[in-house]
């Protein structure tokens, strides 16, 4: 009777309950973890020789040089912040139907299956390595990143889109149905009105994604801040650089801002 | 809504007053004015003959890339391994850097609204603002190339990401709990561990699986700028022009990311 004399203490339940599954991971977890670092091989000489580099670049995060390659900043942004536009509009613009066609409750399932898998194609591409083949195919500069940007915006839009449809409040749809509205009219009077706040806010959101993806694909060649920023780095102009990044962090940080108070009035 | 009386005294419903029709209107007309003026300016300096010619390009470069080379595969098995060890230590750090500016961030636990929480969130604004491949392409100027620039990417990228998703899960948590558990007379750390942690668990389990996944896939491109992993062979296939092996490459890496990401909605399933 150890328990009845000793006063048992209260413990907090494990996450996983299965004690042979909790050991077992955490075993698991160890021998891949050694196994893991092994593979980090650092060139201990290389690191030592960079830290002076790093020290520079943290100092010109300090005193950041916005002058010596000011007309280069100023023609990657405009770059960017054109690029970024036009391609979030065209995206908005190719996202809708796509995403109208990828919901399940209002359309026929053939549309559905081929706006899917439109869907699925564009989100498993990375941005940098469609931009690598569309600058192959249209050449350097800002037009091969209009394209990618547009291009990743299809699926992460439609997507969110399409979920947000399948989500409406059928009630409002059958009501409009029950006036004897064709599709259209139904489209436009019972599903858009429910989407719209949704839509306004995750284009906002796209606005400020394809805005620092445009600092991505310039460094494959495809135009924007992000050419300005490679040679930069390439040269070893960390007070530059330093300089290009503050502006990206400060612009990414006004835009979410604003969207911020757009939202909330949509909303 | 609004309500017009037509001309033969009926009322006819409206959806928006004569006002708000204004509004719109010139928001539209704002919008479509700067697209165009965009568009003009970004085009400057396209050389059209080149985008005309794109689908001739597509087409050759799509002829080249057929069949895949799968003889190549055993070359990629390592940088794959590395690949996954990329994101996987990446998330690692990110998380032990994370953890500590979410609850400096979050408004209930931080330890000062004024002064720490503005330089917390600082922290986390300035790391999602930057792309990993940015934060690789300066890290491989400073450190070298190698899988460690790479895994230092990842992290500071996920900081932002985990910590942002993190200090608002922390925000919402249930405060009844916590007065619980310091009405039995409990020290800080004892309220944090026994009311605050056992409510954002669930919720920091599928964040840190989350931002795993999404790291599998940016690790992938990372080689491009040097810093380790499969991107080092795509980076090499391309620049020899070897089209066959960019195929099986881009294969590799889109069959991983679709494995990745069924694991990591597998895991959030049963968390959640």
């Amino acid at each position: 009777m150890a328990d009845a004399v000793r006063p048992r203490r209260w413990r907090p339940a494990p996450l996983i309950a299965n004690p042979w599954l909790r050991h077992g991971l955490t075993l698991g977890a160890a021998i891949y973890l050694a196994l893991a670092l092994g593979t980090v091989d650092v060139n201990w000489a290389r690191v030592v020789d960079g830290l002076d580099r790093g020290a520079r670049f943290i100092g010109g995060f300090l005193q950041p040089n916005f002058s010596s390659r000011w007309d280069d900043i100023v023609q990657g942004m405009i770059e960017s912040l054109t690029m970024t536009v036009t391609s979030t509009v065209v995206g908005i613009a190719i996202s809708i139907p796509i995403g109208i066609g990828a919901a399940r409750n209002i359309v026929p399932r053939p549309v559905y299956y081929v706006c899917r898998s439109i869907i699925a194609v564009s989100r498993s591409l990375q941005e940098i390595i469609v931009a690598i083949f569309l600058v192959a195919m249209v050449g350097f500069g800002p037009f091969a990143g209009f394209l990618t940007l547009s291009f990743a915006t299809i699926g992460f839009l439609s997507k969110l889109l399409a979920e947000d449809i399948e989500d409406i409040d059928p009630a409002s749809v059958e009501a409009i149905r029950a006036t004897g509205s064709g599709w259209f009219s139904m489209l436009s009077y019972g599903v858009l009105p429910q989407v719209m706040p949704r839509l306004i806010g995750l284009s906002l959101y796209r606005l400020d994604i394809n805005f620092r993806e445009s600092a991505v694909v310039g460094i494959v060649g495809a135009g924007g801040i992000g050419a300005t920023l490679n040679t930069a780095i390439d040269r070893y102009e960390f007070d530059s650089a330093a300089a290009i990044l503050l502006l990206i962090i400060g612009i990414v940080m006004v835009s979410e801002y604003t969207s911020s108070i757009i939202r909330k009035r949509v909303q | 809504m609004a309500v017009q009386q037509l001309a033969n005294g009926r009322f006819a419903w409206q959806r928006r007053t004569a006002r708000a029709e204004w509004l719109n209107w010139l928001a539209w007309l704002a919008g479509v004015a700067l697209t165009v003026f965009c568009w003009r300016v970004m085009t400057e300096s396209t050389i059209w003959d080149y985008v005309w010619d794109a689908p001739t390009q597509a087409a050759d470069i799509g002829g080249r890339m057929v069949p895949p080379r799968w003889s190549y595969f055993p070359n990629i098995l390592k940088p794959l391994w590395d690949t996954l060890n990329i994101a996987t230590l990446g998330t690692l750090l990110a998380v032990f850097i994370s953890v500590p500016i979410a609850f400096l961030a979050a408004r209930n636990t931080t330890p000062s609204v004024a002064f720490v929480r503005p330089v917390a969130i600082l922290v986390i604004v300035s790391s999602r603002s930057i792309n990993a491949i940015i934060w690789a392409l300066l890290l491989v100027s400073i450190l070298g190339p190698g899988i460690l620039a790479g895994i230092i990417a990842i992290a500071l990228r996920s900081i932002g990401f985990i910590g942002k998703l993190l200090y608002e899960a922390i925000e919402e948590i249930d405060a009844k709990q916590v007065e619980a558990i310091s009405a039995t007379g409990a020290s800080g750390p004892q309220t944090l561990a026994y009311a605050i942690v056992p409510q954002i668990m669930p919720a920091f389990a599928g964040i840190t699986v989350f931002r795993w996944d999404i790291n599998i896939r940016e690790s992938t491109v990372l080689g491009l700028v040097g810093a380790g992993g499969i991107g080092l062979n795509l980076e090499s296939s391309l620049n020899t022009l070897a089209w066959p092996q960019v195929t099986l490459i881009l294969l590799v890496i889109l069959g991983t990311v679709v494995i990745s990401e069924w694991i990591s909605a597998r895991i959030r399933h049963a968390i959640i």
